[in-house]
């Protein structure tokens, strides 16, 4: 059923995101995966999971339940459902990572997945304006003094971090694909693994097929029973085709993560 | 090698396996999916008269022996549902598996009308659900628990179907269930599924509130099997149509015990959450090897066997 998490330590990103750890690890979690968190009498929502151990889960504030977890204090309660879903899988050594908005909570554990690998990972970060790139400092290899267990402690072996904000006012001033080419030049990735909106997926695949890329994307759905059996997180047609996702894939057990360009 | 070939009404499966209604069922896509994976035959997901959201989250949890939910019957309405219903019938067809809608109402009349609607898709077999147990605000006590209102639904909506065979979906939560199929077959049912899902609560102690946002849910899985492998052997005693038996069937072996019981055709929800949507197919197999071990050359060799 739901196991029972207490806040240990908020995190306030921007305007409306909140990252909130977590008193203990959460067994099995596996880098793209989710948690259904529940607060009774309020419901209960899918968050990808942006740290293991602890838990960590970034939650932006856009209706009734984010805002109900925003108003919680460190040492308050909720109830977790998971790890559910399908991950990323590590393919190859060098590793690049495509976050586009509030995309990059996945991709934070999964880059200190990889450093934990040993092997290497260059992070792309896109947003539309300053305020909107999340977690930029996590990704950054400054501050090696911190110890403690931290999922936002800075992670040592970031390669290259690229940041673009479509009005310039961070990084480099366009879309998330331009940095993604750059980095592919300057050094090529064995894999592709990418969380955000749907138009940034759908360009990113373009330029992985271009290059003869292997991707793996997470995918988002409206999503409830969380265990492929309401039916309710089936990809809207247009986004499956323009995916080539087959038809009948279920978001909530057959993804969130996707190893793309695949026959079946 | 043993035959898994399984005679249902007019009907002849590939092998006994159907999916429960209220598992996926929701597209013409994913019913599909469930064909190919190796069911023998697929039920839709309820519709009724009206568009319905269902329940918020939660609404389901896996609690170790099963699951419980109370989704809300979630579904489109019966016109948009005939339409996915058409499609998906278009799809099964060329497999070779067989398609059954399942319809639910508030009133014997509205069921009659949804009948009606359903039936203009041409599903191989309706199944008429009196027994959901997760909307009693909106719809009171299932017309499953009682013999009365189980045979005004049957005989309203036997009068709106044409030549379509309906099979009668009963509740397990009744002091005689093989009274109340008694009762749906002289009404004019030609099939029972027995059975729906077994009313439960999950309370999550250090949280001090049931888990489901509906309080009280389905329980479902390994937990129904010997609820429902009973009320199947009751049903069996009682009536001479095929029986579609489902409640926690997760292995071959569970199969070939609902058959025992009595039913002609197996039905599998929850397994598909805990081995994937190849589960009917992989159970199938599963009977088969049993079969073999065991010696059974037919599903006939080993159907009623324990009555």
């Amino acid at each position: 059923m739901h196991q029972t998490f207490t806040i240990a330590e908020i995190h306030t990103e921007n305007y409306r995101t909140k990252t909130f750890i977590f008193d203990k690890p959460l067994p099995d979690a596996q880098p793209g995966q989710y948690v259904m968190a529940w607060l009774p009498d309020v419901g209960e929502k899918p968050f990808s999971i942006a740290g293991g151990d602890p838990l960590a889960l970034m939650v932006v504030a856009v209706g009734p339940f984010s805002e109900a977890l925003h108003r919680l204090n460190v040492g308050d309660r909720v109830w977790v459902r998971g790890p559910l879903g399908q991950g990323f899988v590590l393919q190859g050594q060098h590793h690049l990572l495509v976050g586009g908005g509030y995309g990059v909570a996945p991709l934070l554990f999964l880059a200190r997945t990889i450093v934990a690998a040993g092997h290497t990972v260059d992070v792309c970060i896109g947003a539309r304006t300053a305020e909107d790139v999340l977690l930029a400092e996590a990704f950054t290899s400054t501050d090696s003094t911190d110890q403690t267990d931290n999922p936002l402690k800075s992670i040592q072996s970031v390669d290259k971090l690229h940041i673009t904000t479509e009005d310039g006012t961070l990084g480099e001033r366009g879309l998330v694909t331009q940095a993604v080419e750059a980095a592919i030049a300057a050094r090529r990735p064995d894999c592709v693994y990418a969380c955000g909106p749907v138009p940034m997926l759908t360009a990113l695949a373009r330029l992985c097929q271009a290059h003869g890329l292997l991707h793996q994307f997470s995918w988002e759905a409206h999503l409830r029973c969380g265990l492929g059996i309401c039916g309710s997180c089936e990809l809207d047609a247009a986004t499956r085709q323009a995916a080539n996702i087959p038809a009948g894939w279920l978001v909530c057990k057959d993804g969130p993560v996707r190893i793309m360009n695949q026959e079946s | 090698m043993p035959d898994l070939t399984c005679e249902f009404l007019n009907l002849r499966l590939r092998n006994p396996t159907v999916l429960a209604s209220g598992i996926l069922g929701t597209s013409a896509d994913v019913l599909e999916r469930v064909a190919r994976a190796g069911a023998g035959a697929v039920t839709a997901k309820s519709c009724g008269p009206t568009p319905r959201a269902g329940h918020p989250n939660p609404v389901a949890v896996d609690w170790g022996h099963g699951l419980l939910n109370a989704i809300g019957l979630t579904n489109p309405g019966a016109e948009e549902e005939a339409q996915m219903l058409a499609e998906a019938r278009a799809r099964l067809e060329p497999l070779g598996v067989a398609l059954i809608a399942s319809i639910f109402a508030g009133t014997v009349t509205q069921f009659g009308n949804v009948a009606s609607t359903i039936a203009a898709a041409r599903p191989h077999l309706i199944e008429v659900n009196i027994s959901c147990p997760n909307v009693a605000d909106d719809f009171g006590t299932p017309f499953a628990a009682t013999c009365e209102s189980a045979a005004a639904v049957t005989e309203a909506v036997k009068h709106n179907v044409g030549d379509i065979p309906i099979s009668v979906k009963l509740a397990p939560n009744v002091p005689n269930i093989g009274r109340i199929a008694a009762a749906a077959v002289e009404a004019g049912a030609d099939a029972i599924t027995a059975i729906n899902t077994m009313p439960g609560m999950l309370i999550d102690a250090e949280a001090g509130r049931p888990v489901l946002s509906n309080r009280t849910g389905g329980i479902s899985g390994p937990a129904l099997k010997p609820v429902a492998l009973r009320c199947v052997y009751e049903i069996a005693r009682a009536v001479r149509v095929p029986i579609i038996g489902t409640g926690g069937v997760t292995t071959g072996r569970d199969a070939a015990e609902m058959l025992m019981a009595g039913a002609t055709a197996v039905g599998v929800g929850s397994a598909v959450w805990t081995r994937g949507v190849e589960a009917l197919g992989e159970i199938a197999a599963e009977l088969a090897a049993f079969m073999a071990q065991e010696g059974y050359r037919t599903l006939d060799a080993m159907r009623g066997l324990a009555l």
